[in-house]
């Protein structure tokens, strides 16, 4: 029986011994889901701690529903990311869109108006025969239920590897708006507050679903379907609109919605966060069949579905909110002194837990960790058997059309990424801009992580994923803010994944604190293995940045015949990790790039300021595919017609080196003739490294290694190459 | 000029149209409640916004035409009143048989979000009279059942009464099948009722009124319905 609720023999025992007597199956059931890795955070917790959370402008770190950071004028942005993966393999279409309504909900739960989606996607390889079944199934997914809630998806990420074979990543992102003195968090307090169930009603789909996401994959996982919810978007749609009428009212004293163990959650956490307890009575609980035991009620995953407190008094107001909006809504139980949770059916006690020792009582486990064996192969790659390119164009072709490289419009069409008039900057530049009404601001959104360069170097690739969505921010006008992440790595019970997550998080951290930017919110999904085959560390980062003025907003592509094309930054013969030997060479191996931080810094300031003072049209950050691909997309990612360049690079190092290589901290901009030597100037007071490398215009991107042609490609022909490539592939 | 917006439980687009007319145009608006049973008499223009209704499970549209505020709707409509559907509000005055034909599933079988050229096919409506004979007007679609369907006898109806206000178009007005981005019969885009004072369309002006966006094509359907009251020419 304690096995079977995927707990060990010491937990019970623990229980055991705190409790001063053997729990009941129903209590059993609670302890299992509210100890699993994915409530409780006991392998993980540890390590968090080493993140920096505080920030003169955070309002809300780690703990509650979302993280929230002030952007002045009295104005607050709520946000997190959160994975989907385990129940997003089994059933895609509902694993995903089940991922999209538990972020949204996270989100408003604390008052403010969800303004903007993102997501970041990891598949199998793209012959891998489930690939394109998951890609269309997730995809629809997130479409059909963002869509139909009426929050645009402005940006993410999608990324293929064999290491996702079996075991696929979706990762959702959600920010939303909202009056900094008018946060809610979801706590209980008040004693004799009525506590009040509204939204959809209860059924037997996702019991246990935190569970399975707290364990390995095997050849049954498809046996658990059943255990992936269903998610009805039009229904939260209703809870969006009906929860912010509701927090518009003076009524609500703390609010939580039911995700991840259900209606068990939030009763103890919203009592162990007020200090409080519950008495609740699953007889009043709105249920969709008969005969549910309060053990199916307790642990029932049904999505949709909010728990309140309000104030004495208030609850038929509050009731009568609610069914305007035909909601589901029922006084369910009580906020009582002693912290205890105490649960009835039909007035029989059924479950009498101490709060505390439900939400608190896993033991913080320090895993032993050790460096994996792996690293030794592969942390070096010998470049003398890869021979040098003497011309780049078929490599720059064969990149564009890459799965991981491509344009990803046949993705984002079918996302509305418009919908509440805020996207100034759409999806298919660095970053995603969004306005904030009734402001000058605007905020900028991005998603990143290269898990390849984590599985070389979980320490570095970390700080490499902060790094670059923070160099995003910066090339589209913003001021970095605040971060939020997705955790996401194999089974922590293996000695080997816990050291990539403790360097993982270590990396983190360190570079969070050298940017100065506070994990406000985050998530942590392990056991992403099947069979044994772990992932690729992959610590997925969010950043948010904000623009003072939303004229700042600066794009990718190229913008007028004539202007100069300038390359901020270093380049140097690194090609570990990258996604040219990778495409060309199938080997993932070396070191990822070198990653100088303060060096880091110092760019982005000055790309800032480039920005601010209006010296550059166009900023791009150099990544997946180097100096190569991100001239080729400055050239053709104009959402109109494409332009042609023209340069010529001086080089010392090989020639696949320089144009594919992925050296970190490089900008390209382009300014007109006449802010030459404006930018030359502000460059060399800095001491970053800068060079003017050619001029834009002609039909052609050209690109000349020490006076000799290396590439001579017509730029319609690469759009058409780069445009093309994904939907050929998925359809 | 008084403007309403209708808002149904699952409607998405309404706080754009509301923001559209109310601060870009400055006209008087209101929501209108679709539980509400009211007269519409006092409005000059109500507008169905996009979204999802009633959540759209079955047919886009099919639950609402039952909706109280509907019964208003046409109500209105019959009385002579400018009813204007954009996306969700197109599919729901077909249902309501305000317009004919029916909108069903894209022939991509996929949402479709992004900006697509609309030529405009006849400029002598209520609602395109600011649009210049033949010009092709660059405007977001979004939705997953926007491919209009009419029977043959239908269409040749809808031809020679000019009702065809928009159809998918190439960059230079080519209406072909390489730009239909849907399957709609004939390109189709947007219609009008025979009387001239209901019109639907799939793309949303709404969505390019903005000064906050370069692209302000969505201004001139806008524009062309202020003008056409304004001057008290009946539609």
């Amino acid at each position: 029986m304690v096995r079977q609720h995927g707990m060990t023999l010491e937990e019970f025992r623990r229980i055991q011994d705190l409790l001063g007597r053997a729990p009941n199956v129903t209590e059993l059931g609670i302890f299992s889901v509210m100890w699993s890795e994915h409530c409780s955070y006991k392998s993980s917790r540890y390590y968090l701690k080493k993140l920096p959370t505080e920030g003169p402008r955070v309002l809300q770190g780690p703990g509650e529903n979302a993280g929230v950071v002030d952007i002045g004028d009295g104005m607050a942005v709520v946000f997190k990311i959160e994975s989907h993966n385990h129940p997003s393999f089994i059933e895609p279409r509902q694993g995903a869109a089940t991922g999209v309504g538990g972020i949204l909900r996270d989100i408003f739960t604390m008052g403010a108006r969800p303004i903007a989606l993102m997501n970041s996607l990891r598949f199998g390889a793209a012959d891998h025969p489930r690939t394109r079944f998951l890609v269309n199934g997730v995809v629809d997914g997130i479409s059909n239920y963002g869509n139909c809630t009426g929050v645009p998806t402005v940006g993410g990420e999608i990324y293929f590897d064999p290491c996702y074979n079996g075991n696929i990543l979706v990762n959702v992102f959600c920010l939303g708006l909202v009056p900094s003195d008018k946060i809610f968090l979801g706590n209980a307090s008040g004693v004799g507050n009525p506590v009040i169930y509204f939204g959809s009603k209860t059924g037997r789909d996702g019991i246990h679903g935190a569970s399975m996401a707290s364990s390995e994959f095997d050849e049954s996982s498809e046996e658990k379907r059943p255990t992936v919810q269903v998610g009805d978007p039009f229904a939260e749609k209703l809870l969006i609109e009906a929860c912010l009428e509701l927090m518009n009212e003076d009524w609500v004293v703390g609010i939580q919605d039911m995700g991840a163990a259900g209606l068990t959650c939030s009763t103890f956490e919203m009592a162990g966060r007020g200090g409080t307890g519950i008495d609740l009575e699953l007889s009043r609980v709105p249920k969709r069949e008969e005969g549910m035991t309060p053990y199916d009620i307790l642990l029932s995953e049904s999505q949709e579905r909010m728990l309140v407190v309000v104030h004495k008094g208030m609850e038929e107001e509050a009731l009568a909110l609610f069914h305007k909006w035909d909601l589901d809504a029922a006084i369910v139980g009580e906020v009582t002194d002693k912290p205890v949770v105490r649960i009835f059916e039909n007035g029989n006690e059924v479950v009498n837990l101490p709060v505390e020792l439900v939400v608190d009582g896993a033991l913080d486990l320090k895993r032993p960790t050790k460096k994996p064996g792996y690293l030794q192969k592969v942390d070096h790659v010998n470049l003398t058997d890869v021979p040098d390119l003497a011309r780049g164009d078929e490599t720059l072709k064969k990149l564009l059309a890459s799965p991981n490289i491509a344009n990803k419009h046949w993705v984002y069409e079918q996302y509305d990424h418009m919908v509440r008039l805020n996207t100034l900057g759409l999806p298919g530049s660095d970053a995603a801009v969004l306005r904030v009404k009734d402001t000058k601001k605007a905020l900028a959104l991005s998603v990143d992580c290269n898990s390849r360069y984590c599985y070389l170097d979980p320490f570095h690739g970390a700080q490499i994923a902060v790094a670059e969505c923070v160099r995003n921010i910066v090339c589209s006008g913003g001021e970095p803010i605040g971060l939020t992440n997705c955790l996401n790595f194999g089974n922590p019970e293996k000695p080997e994944i816990m050291w990539q997550f403790e360097q993982a998080v270590s990396g983190m951290g360190e570079a969070c604190k050298f940017f100065d930017i506070p994990v406000v919110s985050g998530n942590v999904s392990l056991y992403n293995e099947t069979i044994g085959e772990a992932i690729y560390p992959t610590p997925t980062v969010a950043v948010v940045g904000l623009l003072e003025d939303s004229t700042y907003h600066t794009t990718q592509w190229f913008k007028e015949e004539g202007d100069l094309v300038g390359l901020i930054g270093l380049t140097v013969e690194e090609l570990g990790g990258s996604e040219y030997l990778s495409v060309m060479c199938e080997r993932v191996e070396g070191k990822p790039p070198h990653l100088d931080l303060p060096l880091a810094r110092t760019i982005n300031n000055l790309c800032l300021s480039l920005i601010k003072d209006g010296l550059v049209v166009s900023a791009h950050d150099c990544s997946e595919g180097g100096l190569g691909v991100a001239l080729a997309e400055s050239c053709i990612s104009h959402p109109h017609a494409p332009t042609g360049a023209v340069l010529d690079v001086e080089s010392t190092i090989r020639n696949d080196a320089c144009l594919f290589g992925e050296s970190q901290s490089r900008i390209l901009v382009s300014f007109s003739v006449e802010n030459r030597t404006a930018v030359e100037e502000k460059a060399k007071a800095v001491g970053v490294p800068f060079k003017v490398i050619g001029k834009v215009g002609g039909d052609s991107l050209v690109v000349n290694v020490n006076g000799e042609e290396f590439i001579n490609e017509e730029v319609s022909y690469l759009k058409k190459l780069w445009m093309g490539a994904l939907e050929s592939y998925v359809r | 000029m008084n403007c309403g917006v209708v808002v149904f439980p699952g409607s998405n687009c309404d706080h754009d149209c509301f923001h559209i007319l109310k601060h870009v145009f400055k006209l008087h608006t209101e929501w209108i409640w679709h539980k509400g049973d009211m007269d519409l008499s006092r409005f000059d223009l109500i507008v169905l916004p996009g979204g999802f209704s009633y959540g759209d499970y079955l047919r886009a549209g099919a639950i609402a035409q039952f909706s109280t505020v509907m019964k208003d709707v046409i109500r209105f409509a019959e009385s002579g009143g400018r009813v204007l559907g954009i996306c969700n509000g197109f599919q729901v005055l077909v249902e309501a048989k305000l317009l004919p034909g029916a909108l069903i599933q894209n022939n991509t079988q996929k949402f479709i979000c992004k900006t697509v050229p609309v030529r405009v096919e006849n400029t002598s409506t209520a609602f395109t009279g600011e649009c210049a004979g033949e010009s092709v007007l660059n405007i977001p679609i979004a939705h997953h059942q926007g491919s209009y369907f009419i029977d043959p006898d239908g269409l040749r109806q809808l031809e020679e009464n000019r009702q065809v206000v928009f159809r998918y178009c190439g960059p230079a007005g080519e209406v072909t099948d390489e730009f239909n981005p849907n399957g709609s019969v004939g390109n189709i885009a947007g219609i009008i009722n025979e009387a001239g004072n209901v019109m639907g369309l799939m793309p949303h002006p709404e969505r390019c009124a903005d000064p906050a966006w370069p692209n302000l094509d969505g201004q001139l359907i806008f524009k062309s319905i202020i003008k056409s009251l304004q001057s008290g020419v009946s539609a």
